[in-house]
């Protein structure tokens, strides 16, 4: 096994023992990327600047006082802004835009130890669900079972690619309305979105305010708790930062679940799910129930209207954070003709820089928020999201302490096959995650097996406000009874 | 309710999103089709509910209102398109 294809936990003891420098296993990562280009996982390469992190690394490392993520190799989702790096949310319109800032969570990772590869692919804005959206082009899923080349999923599909291609140990992630959960069920590997308000969102470029956060996307649980750790904790930067103690998650991997009640929402079991979907579902409630939680049917009556709520407040708020890319400040400005004033400014430099979707969402957003239609749509939305929210809080009061749901409604699906679907098709990928989003909470996706086409599933646990924790716990033995360690034929 | 080419064009104009006359029908169609998706919320009771405005039930923290940054003129206008004697360029605006 060569060192690219380690977990965190793993490299972490031998970078501690000295049985490989951090400059030697960054190496090994950066050949792995060179050799992957096909996969389209990583759109800027760093590797200068990984390798001077590595130098520190190893020194930090020598010094003994290291802490655990010092060293490790990672890729980072392109809409975190990365000092001096290109950082443009896989759009045209952020082209040539170089931070001169660094987001708390790279900042964080940094601080630690960790060394930056690259960027990584994505949806562009992170508004999709395939990686297919992105200016940089299709990112590729590793997983391959016929002539077709597969989504990753999205947004966050380069991430999921690279970590299930072993081009880094981990990636950084966002998710607004599934965009870690979903790529990483996709790919085979864990991709945890923390509580709402647990990471900083200070330099990540703004989608949905109220339901972006950032995540870790890993090979294992005990690796996502490990760089959880890293990521999380208060930002005065970030005025919706919670300010409360991050507990130690790599400590609550106990594996004891006995007496706790996990809930199976029936409204999850939808219509015209495949049965490999739903045979996958029962397996994993039985690997809960053998490993002594108590398993309980539970509603939550509103899920269905999850995903009409979020497709009008995603758009929404992205229609307010987008108006920012206006061709004055940063990124593309259109070349124009004789005579065009200010508004033809605009309109040209955004109508070159977004793409379709983009263009469509913040259209659909700023529909909803305009003056007759604020009432019908968009104050609805958010009346319903309390609903939502609110079944999840008397699930929790009536004393379930996590929820068991798919992670999604299919497996990966081949990249072109939805081009020309009616945009509504694609966000369904969403049904079973948006839920989350919209009540704040944590939610993992865990790979837990195979489907007859030999292409992997995952299930999806969802937990109480601020308890990643206890979350990851049940995460860890789902994941050490399932026993999932496929891996994509490599034919890149 | 289906947009017509009529709202579609006061969107995109609302937007500052440039859209030719040809590709308004389409736009028209795709708003139509997501709005429609939308129009499941009308089946909800929502009688009595209070619309959510923060996820997390916490106070927005405050800190003293006083200047905590600045003198970083160079770095603001690094990535401007057009930036000249530090200002940000635009074409000129006659109202």
């Amino acid at each position: 096994m060569s060192a690219n294809q380690w977990t965190i936990a793993a490299a972490r003891d031998a970078l501690r023992k000295g049985e490989i420098s951090a400059v030697d296993l960054t190496m090994s990562c950066l050949t792995a990327i060179d050799a992957g280009d096909a996969l389209n996982a990583f759109v800027h390469k760093t590797p200068e600047i990984a390798l001077e992190q590595a130098r520190a690394a190893d020194a930090r490392l020598a010094s003994g006082a290291a802490p655990a993520m010092c060293g490790i190799p990672l890729g980072i989702k392109d809409l975190f802004c990365t000092r001096g790096v290109p950082s443009q949310a896989a759009s045209n319109i952020l082209q040539g835009f170089r931070p001169e800032y660094e987001s708390t969570v790279t900042a964080k990772l940094f601080e630690a130890g960790a060394v930056m590869l690259g960027k990584l692919n994505m949806d562009e804005f992170a508004m999709g669900s395939s990686n297919e959206t992105s200016a940089y082009g299709n990112a590729v899923n590793p997983w391959k079972v016929d002539d077709r080349m597969l989504t990753p999923g999205g947004s966050s599909g380069g991430s999921a690619s690279a970590v299930a291609a072993d081009l880094c140990l981990a990636a950084t992630g966002t998710d607004t309305g599934g965009s870690i959960r979903q790529p990483a069920a996709f790919t085979g590997i864990v991709g945890i979105k923390p509580t709402y308000g647990r990471v900083s969102r200070w330099g990540i470029v703004a989608f949905a305010s109220s339901l972006d956060q950032a995540g870790p996307m890993t090979k294992t649980v005990r690796d996502a708790a490990i760089m959880l750790q890293a990521m999380a904790g208060h930002d005065p930067k970030d005025s919706t930062s919670a300010d409360i103690p991050v507990p130690d998650f790599e400590a609550a991997l106990t594996d004891d679940i006995r007496g706790r009640v996990i809930g199976i929402p029936r409204e999850y079991r939808m219509d015209g799910m495949p049965a490999e979907i739903e045979a996958l579902w029962s397996r994993g409630i039985e690997m809960l129930r053998d490993a002594g939680a108590e398993v309980r049917d539970i509603s939550l009556p509103h899920t269905k209207y999850a995903l009409p709520a979020y497709y009008v407040i995603a758009p929404a708020e992205a229609s307010s954070n987008l108006a920012r890319y206006d061709g004055v400040r940063y990124g593309h400005r259109a070349k124009l003709a004789a005579g065009d004033g200010i508004t033809e400014m605009y309109e040209k430099t955004r109508a070159e820089g977004f793409g379709p979707e983009v263009q469509r969402r913040i259209m659909v957003g700023t529909y909803v928020l305009s003056a007759g239609f604020y009432d019908a749509y968009y104050n609805r939305a958010r009346k319903v999201r309390s609903l939502i929210k609110r079944d999840f809080d008397l699930a929790f009061e009536a004393g379930v302490d996590a929820i068991l749901t798919p992670a999604t409604p299919s497996a990966a699906f081949g990249l072109g096959e939805m081009a020309d679907a009616d945009p509504v098709q694609m966000y369904l990928n969403d049904v079973f995650t948006v839920t989350v989003n919209l009540a704040g909470l944590p939610g993992i996706a865990v790979p837990v097996g195979l489907d007859a086409q030999g292409l992997p599933l995952g299930l999806q646990l969802i937990g109480r406000p601020w308890d990643e924790a206890q979350l990851l716990n049940y995460a860890h033995v789902l994941e050490s009874r399932a026993g999932f360690v496929a891996k994509a034929d490599k034919w890149w | 309710m289906a947009i017509d080419i009529d709202t579609a064009r006061k969107v995109a104009k609302l937007a500052r999103i440039r859209v030719e006359e040809a590709d308004l029908p389409r736009l028209a169609g795709q708003l139509s089709g997501i709005l429609g998706f939308m129009e499941q919320l009308n089946e909800v009771d929502v009688t009595g509910v209070e619309p959510m405005t923060s996820v997390t039930p916490m106070r927005l923290k405050r800190r003293a209102d006083v200047v905590t940054d600045g003198n970083i003129q160079a770095q603001v206008l690094k990535n401007a398109p057009d930036a000249r004697e530090g200002f940000f360029a635009v074409p000129k605006v006659v109202e």
